[in-house]
C-alpha cells in the first residue's frame, strides 16, 4: 500500500465509473458514459466534464448541463454582519415583502445567474429581511439555496450511499428496507471476508451488494433466485472490481429440492433452463427485466439490418446473411447455455457441503419456507437472519423454527431511527422520521437433535434465573 | 505470528471443529452466554453442571450440545456479537444495534484503516477487526493503562492481534499515533471536541468518514461546532432503537351476550357458561425497553 506515484489515481472519476450524484439529501446512481445525457433533479446534465475529477467534487451546472468543478469552499462564504430583528410582531404577511416579481426571477435565471446571485437578489429585494431574527433570515436562505443552487457532487459508491437512495428514491423496489436495518442484517449475520454465505434477496441486488462489499472480494456468496435469473441492477451500482464477481455464484430456488434429495443432475442438458423461456406469464415479465441479454437479442440490431437490406436487389445475400447470423446466434445460445451450466454446477457443489456460514434473506415472498429450505445448507453455529417488511410472516418462521429444533438466540426485532437538528440553540429531533423500516428475525444454528421428537422443545429455554456464573478454569 | 489458516478458530474466521486454547461461547439461555478458555484438562462450572473440556469441548463440532449433570448447553463458535453479550465489562459498551450502523456508515469493509479511542471493553473493537479483516488495520487508543493491557492481551487470546495496535496514550493531548492513514474514525471519550483535529490529522488526505458517540446533547453541540470549525462536511446525528418482540400465544375470552332469541328455538341452551375464547399468535414488547444509548454523530472529512 505504498502512497507512490500518482496515488489518487483509484480516487478519480473515470469513464465507465459507477458513481452516485448527490445533491442535499437526493442521490442518484449513475454511469459515466461519454455525452450521455443524465437526469437529475428535473435538470439535463452530461457528465463528461467529470472525467479525471477527484470523488467528493462539487460541480456546477452550466447552461446546457455542462458541469464545471466549483472552486474550493466558496460556498462558505455567508452573508454576514446583517441587520436581524429580535421578534415577529410588526412582521405582517401582506405578500408583498419580495419586491421582485416571478418573471423578475425567471429573467434572472435566463441570464445564467449563479444560484447564489439570485439569492442574493432575493435578499435584497425582500423588504422585511432585515427585521426578521437571525434564525429566521438562516431559514430562509437554507430554503432558498435548496431551490435555486445548481451544483451536483459525484461520489464513489458505498453500502451506506445506495442504501440511503434506494430507500429515499425507490423504497418499493426494497421491500422498504431502512439502511439502518440493512445495516443489522449485515452485522447479525456476521458478513466478513472469507465466509460462505447464502443470499436469497429481492432487493434489487442491494442486499447482495452490501455482502459483497463487506466480504470484499474473500469467500464466496452465493445467491439464491426465484424466477428466470438474479437481480443484480444493485449489484452494478457498486461498481466492484471485475475479482469480485468470481466470489458470486447463483442457484435457482426451483432446484433446491432436487438438490436436497440428491437428484439434481448438473451435468446433462438442463431441463429448465428450456424451460426457463417458456414459464408462466407471470414470470415472463420478470425475466425480461432480470436478464440484460434479453434486451441484446431484442431488435435494434437485427430491425437495422433489416431496413438496411430491404432495399437490397441481392435477396440471396440478404438470406445467407441471416443464415448465417441464425447460426452464430444458436452458437451464441448453446455457449450460454453451457456457461449457465457450468454455473450451476459450481454453485451446487458449494452447496453439496452442507457447511455455509451465514444466510441473509429479504424478499417479498413468504420468507417461512424459504428460511426452512436454506437452513438445510448451514454448519451448525452459524448465524441466520431474515427480513420481512411485516412482522406477522416472522412471527410465523418463529413459530415453525421452535417447533423444527435445530436453531437457537432467535430474536424478533425492529429499529427506529431518528435524526437530529443540531445548531446552536436550535438542537431538537426531526420533525419527520420514518415510520417503518421492516422488521427482522435473527438466530443461531445448532447442531439438530435427533434423539427428541421434533415438538418437545418446549424446556428449550429454562427460565431464566439471575445466577452469576464462574469460570473456573484450571 | 504463524498461523495456520482456517484449521484454528479466531474471531474474524470461522473453523469447524474446537481446538485447545480456543475461546467457545457457551449459551445456557436468552439472556445468558458465558466465554470459556478451552484448555486441556480444564472444567467450567455451570448452573446446569460441570463441563469438563478434555471430553466436552475439544474435538467436538461448534454449535453441538453439551450434556452436563442437570441439564445442557450449547458450545457456540465466538462472534464479535456474542462477544458482546458476553465479555467482562470493564466500561460502558457499545451494543451490537449501534455498532451495526456505525460500521456501515463508517463505510467498513475489509482493508479499511480505522482509529479508535477509546478501546474501553473492547466491544466495538472486535466488530471493527471482523469488518476490516484480513487487510485492514484498527489503532486504538485508550488512555487507561489497565485497560490497555487487558484488551491486548484479549485481541491475542483471540488471535486478532496481527490486525490490530493498541496505544496506552491520551487521544486528546496525544492523537492517535498515525497520520494520514485513517480511512475512518472513531470516537467514545467525554470529550471528544478535543480529539477532532487529531481525528482530521489521523486520516487520509483524500477524505474519509468519522463518528462520534456521546450520550449527552451539550456533548453532541459542542462536537458539531468543532466539526464545523475544522472543516468537516455532511454532519449528521442520529439515534438508533432497538425494540425486541417476544413471541407469545395469547388467549382473548369472547364475553357472553346471554341466550340469543333468534337462536332458542334450534340449540338448547347449553347449561354451562360458555368459555369460548380466541388464541392467536402475536408479538408484546417488553414493559421496559433502553431508551436512550447514546447520539450518533457522524461526518466527512473532505479532501484537504
Amino acid at each position: 500500500m505504498a502512497d507512490n506515484g500518482d496515488d489518487d489515481y483509484q480516487y478519480r472519476i473515470k469513464e465507465g465509473d459507477c458513481v452516485v450524484l448527490k445533491r442535499g439529501e437526493i442521490f442518484k446512481a449513475v454511469q459515466i458514459l461519454p455525452r450521455k445525457k443524465v437526469i437529475f433533479e428535473k435538470q439535463w446534465v452530461f457528465l463528461d466534464n467529470a472525467v479525471g475529477q477527484l470523488y467528493g467534487t462539487t460541480f456546477e451546472i452550466l447552461s446546457g448541463g455542462h458541469l464545471k468543478p466549483q472552486e474550493l469552499k466558496q460556498s462558505a462564504a455567508a452573508p454576514d454582519a446583517m441587520e436581524t430583528g429580535t421578534d415577529n410582531r410588526n412582521i405582517v404577511d401582506d405578500g408583498k415583502s419580495q419586491k421582485l416579481t416571478r418573471d423578475d426571477i425567471e429573467a434572472l435565471k435566463e441570464k445564467g445567474l449563479k444560484g447564489q446571485d439570485i439569492i442574493q437578489q432575493l435578499v435584497d429585494n425582500h423588504s422585511t429581511f432585515g427585521d426578521k431574527t437571525e434564525y429566521s433570515q438562516y431559514k430562509y436562505i437554507k430554503k432558498k439555496k435548496k431551490k435555486y443552487e445548481n451544483t451536483v457532487m459525484i461520489l464513489k459508491p458505498s453500502c451506506r450511499i445506495l442504501a440511503m437512495m434506494y430507500h429515499g428514491r425507490e423504497p418499493g423496489k426494497i421491500c422498504h428496507l431502512r439502511y439502518d436495518t440493512l445495516a443489522q442484517m449485515l452485522t447479525l449475520a456476521n458478513i466478513h471476508a472469507g465466509s460462505k454465505v447464502l443470499v436469497f434477496e429481492t432487493c434489487a441486488g442491494l442486499v447482495l451488494g452490501s455482502i459483497m462489499e463487506r466480504m470484499g472480494g474473500y469467500g464466496s456468496v452465493i445467491q439464491m433466485y426465484p424466477g428466470g435469473g438474479p437481480v443484480r441492477a444493485g449489484v452494478e451500482s457498486f461498481g466492484f472490481p471485475a475479482h469480485f464477481h468470481n466470489m458470486l455464484h447463483e442457484f435457482p430456488i426451483c432446484h433446491v429440492n432436487a438438490l436436497l434429495a440428491g437428484t439434481l443432475d448438473t451435468t446433462a442438458k438442463d431441463p429448465t433452463a428450456d424451460n426457463t423461456d417458456e414459464k408462466p406469464l407471470g414470470l415472463a415479465a420478470e425475466k425480461e427485466q432480470n436478464q440484460p441479454e434479453a434486451e441484446e437479442q431484442g431488435s435494434p440490431e437485427e430491425q437495422n439490418m433489416e431496413t438496411k437490406t430491404s432495399d437490397d436487389a441481392g435477396q440471396d445475400v440478404e438470406k445467407t446473411e441471416k443464415d448465417r447470423l441464425k447460426e452464430a446466434k444458436a452458437q451464441e445460445k448453446k455457449m450460454k447455455l453451457e456457461e449457465k451450466q457450468k454455473r450451476l454446477a459450481a454453485a451446487a457443489a458449494l452447496l453439496e457441503g452442507k457447511n455455509a456460514d451465514g444466510l441473509v434473506i429479504a424478499s417479498r415472498f413468504h420468507p417461512c419456507p424459504v428460511l426452512l429450505g436454506l437452513l438445510k445448507f448451514l454448519s451448525p453455529s452459524r448465524p441466520f437472519v431474515v427480513y420481512s417488511q411485516y412482522k406477522e410472516p416472522l412471527i410465523e418462521c418463529y413459530k415453525k423454527l421452535k417447533e423444527r429444533g435445530g436453531t437457537i438466540n432467535l430474536r424478533l426485532t425492529d429499529t427506529w431511527l431518528r435524526h437530529y437538528q443540531v445548531l446552536p440553540d436550535r438542537t431538537h429531533p426531526l420533525l419527520l422520521m420514518s415510520g417503518g423500516g421492516g422488521y427482522l428475525l435473527s438466530g443461531t444454528t445448532v447442531a439438530m437433535d435427533h434423539s427428541k421428537p421434533a415438538g418437545s422443545k418446549q424446556a428449550e429455554e429454562p427460565p431464566p434465573k439471575k445466577q452469576k456464573l464462574k469460570d473456573t478454569e484450571g | 505470528m504463524e498461523r495456520v489458516a482456517v484449521l484454528t478458530m479466531s474471531f474474524v474466521e470461522y473453523s469447524d471443529f474446537i481446538q485447545d486454547g480456543d475461546v467457545a461461547i457457551i449459551y445456557l439461555n436468552h439472556n445468558n452466554v458465558m466465554p470459556v478458555k478451552v484448555q486441556q484438562g480444564a472444567q467450567t462450572q455451570t448452573r446446569y453442571g460441570v463441563i469438563r473440556h478434555s471430553t466436552d469441548l475439544i474435538g467436538q463440532r461448534y454449535g453441538s450440545k453439551v450434556t452436563c449433570s442437570k441439564g445442557w448447553v450449547h458450545v457456540l463458535h465466538p462472534t464479535p456479537e456474542l462477544w458482546t453479550v458476553a465479555l467482562p465489562h470493564r466500561t460502558q459498551i457499545l451494543y451490537t444495534t449501534d455498532i451495526a450502523f456505525i460500521t456501515m456508515m463508517l463505510e467498513l469493509k475489509p482493508g479499511s484503516i480505522v482509529c479508535e479511542s477509546g478501546t474501553g471493553s473492547g466491544s466495538l473493537s472486535h466488530a471493527i477487526l471482523r469488518s476490516i479483516a484480513p487487510t485492514g488495520h484498527l489503532h486504538t487508543v485508550e488512555f487507561h493503562q489497565q485497560r490497555a493491557e487487558k484488551v491486548a492481551e484479549e485481541f491475542t487470546e483471540h488471535r486478532v492481534d496481527h490486525l490490530v495496535t493498541v496505544r496506552n496514550q491520551d487521544v486528546c493531548k496525544d492523537g492517535f499515533g498515525v497520520t494520514g492513514v485513517a480511512d475512518a474514525v472513531f470516537l467514545d471519550i467525554p470529550s471528544p471536541w478535543d480529539a477532532v483535529r487529531h481525528a482530521k490529522a489521523a486520516m487520509k488526505k483524500q477524505g474519509g468518514r468519522l463518528c462520534s458517540f456521546s450520550p449527552c446533547i451539550e456533548q453532541v453541540q459542542k462536537t458539531c461546532e468543532v466539526l464545523g470549525d475544522q472543516g468537516f462536511e455532511d454532519i449528521s446525528t442520529t439515534e438508533v432503537l432497538l425494540r425486541e418482540h417476544e413471541v407469545r400465544t395469547v388467549s382473548l375470552p369472547l364475553p357472553d351476550f346471554g341466550p340469543d332469541p333468534d337462536t332458542v328455538g334450534e340449540a338448547p341452551p347449553s347449561a354451562a357458561p360458555n368459555h369460548a375464547s380466541i388464541t392467536l399468535k402475536t408479538t408484546t414488547l417488553p414493559r421496559e425497553m433502553p431508551g436512550h444509548t447514546g447520539y450518533l454523530t457522524f461526518a466527512t472529512k473532505p479532501r484537504t
